[in-house]
């Protein structure tokens, strides 16, 4: 079952082109691993998906809602009503974390469901102990970002992610701006929902977790999509040549 | 130097000092706070990106920023207080000298410069909250007004917090300005007390002493709302 569609997405900033026609398919379940150089447009694909950049042309379809970006008009013939309801429905956790730093923990993670859902406040806190829980931060309920580990602040915003109960997961290289030895926390609750059966589309440069976990694999080249396909392929035999001598400088 | 003159009641000016410390504390109050508001309206104009909000915003803060304050005071209870006379003879046929109220005119003119300077703290403030944190409220679904009311003011009123506190103390000391248009502030009433007694140090110093307490109160005030705006987000806090 269709998850999440992007098709032929297409992004210019100034002359700079920056996407240039690329499509994405996500099943139910489907764990995309996007990986690639830097400078090719993995965050910029990413943050098209959840409309934090609005694409030149293409489209989004997310069960049940098309967005469609060729159409002229503002924002490309989106309307703001439609706009916000992807953006509801898709999670998204970011390289640097991006906790408000004047919440608690507890507070970033109920923010959304309160304000956003219309959840109430007991419902939302009870919601939010039990997803601290379950990346390991029990404990950290009342503590403010400043005072929690970068691979914490990290699994507090997968949970704020997940309060939102996304219909899809969206990671930018979350855990490229942690000391190596936090990676680890970080990775092990990503894998927790990837076993959960739980939509996720993962940037990254860990590729040895891009292997293990990942369902499809897109490598990114220049803005366009190079190579993709099962893990074990592309991992063992990659069919490109660009793609070989990326994937060489990590194993 | 004899203390006895600022003693209380009939024999001595400590009762009229004490009405003094009010009347400046409540001008410098009553500016500071409608300063701030219209400030913030200022700083949301120039954060618009709209010509139309942004240049009258910017003409204004420059404009206030660049005259002294005296003048802004001169020109509003003299010219305005003129402007009436004129407008209430030639329009409503009242041929009485109109008499603005200095103590409205002196929190109005207070405030104006108030507002220019706590536009650019404002500002500041708002443009230091970090994007990503905005990005973060856009990505669950905030409404703009949402992630204005609930990720960047509680947030730029922190950083503004310093600034803010500047802008107070200037509010106090422009306060002493007024005394020129007959506000009987702090400043006031010790030239006053000094032409009577002849003993001008006795009544400046207690002037002098007077504005340092204020100050110093208002000060662990500013701290004490730092604190708890800090609570959590900065180390040691
Ligand atoms: N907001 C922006 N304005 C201008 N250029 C941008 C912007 N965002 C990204 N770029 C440029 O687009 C290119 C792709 O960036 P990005 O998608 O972040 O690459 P990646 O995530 O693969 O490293 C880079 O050259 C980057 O400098
Ligand atoms: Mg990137």
């Amino acid at each position: 079952m269709q998850a999440l569609v992007a098709t032929d997405i297409r992004k210019a900033f100034g002359s700079l082109e920056v996407l240039r026609g690329v499509s994405l398919r996500a099943n139910k379940g489907d764990v995309i691993a996007i990986i690639g150089g830097s400078g090719s447009g993995k965050s910029t694909f990413l943050r098209c998906l959840n409309l934090l950049e609005v694409p030149d042309a293409g489209s989004l379809w997310l069960n049940g809602i098309t967005l469609d970006f060729n159409r002229s008009g503002p924002a490309g013939g989106t309307t703001p009503k439609a706009k916000a309801e992807l953006r509801r429905r898709l999670g998204m956790v970011f390289q640097s974390f991006n906790l408000w730093t004047h919440m608690s923990a507890l507070d970033n993670i109920i923010a959304g469901p309160i304000h956003v859902l219309g959840q109430d406040r007991k419902e939302a806190r009870a919601i939010g102990l039990d997803l601290l829980d379950r990346v390991g931060l029990a404990d950290k309920a009342d503590a403010f970002p400043a005072q929690l580990s970068g691979g914490q602040q990290q699994r507090v915003a997968i949970a704020r992610a997940l309060a939102m109960r996304p219909e899809a997961l969206l990671f930018d290289e979350p855990t490229s701006a942690l000391d190596p030895e936090l990676v680890g926390e970080v990775l092990k609750v990503i894998q927790g929902l990837a076993a959960e059966g739980r939509t996720m589309i993962l940037v990254t440069h860990e590729m040895a977790f891009a292997r293990d976990v990942a369902t499809h694999v897109m490598f990114f080249h220049d803005g366009r999509v190079e190579e993709e396909g099962r893990p074990d392929l592309i991992f063992s035999n990659p069919g490109s040549e660009r793609c070989r001598s990326f994937l060489k400088k990590f194993l | 130097m004899d203390l006895g003159i600022l003693a209380w009641g009939d024999t001595g000016w400590g009762d009229e000092l004490a009405r003094g410390v009010l009347t400046t504390v409540a001008i410098a109050s009553a500016a500071y706070l409608v300063g701030a508001a219209l400030g913030t309206l200022l700083a949301a104009m120039k954060l618009s990106g709209t010509p139309a909000m942004n240049v009258p915003a910017a003409v204004y803060t420059t404009t206030m920023r660049g005259i002294p304050e005296m003048l802004v005071i001169y020109l509003v209870f003299f010219g305005g207080g003129a402007l009436s006379s004129w407008i209430a003879s030639s329009v409503l046929g009242i041929h009485d000298r109109v008499d603005l109220p200095s103590f409205a005119v002196g929190v109005v003119c207070i405030a104006l410069s108030v507002a220019a300077y706590a536009c650019e703290v404002i500002r500041g403030a708002v443009l230091a909250v970090p994007g990503g944190q905005i990005e973060a409220a856009e990505a669950v679904g905030m409404t703009r007004s949402q992630r204005n009311r609930l990720v960047v003011a509680p947030q730029a009123f922190r950083m503004a917090l310093p600034g803010m506190t500047n802008v107070w103390q200037f509010a106090l000391k422009d306060t002493a300005l007024v005394s020129i248009i007959g506000v009987t502030e702090v400043m006031r009433t010790a030239s006053i007390g000094s032409d009577a007694t002849k003993q001008p140090f006795t009544f400046y110093f207690a002037a002098l002493v007077i504005f340092i307490v204020i100050a110093y109160l208002s000060q662990r005030l500013f701290v004490r709302l730092q604190a708890s705006a800090d609570r959590g987000v900065r180390w040691g806090s």
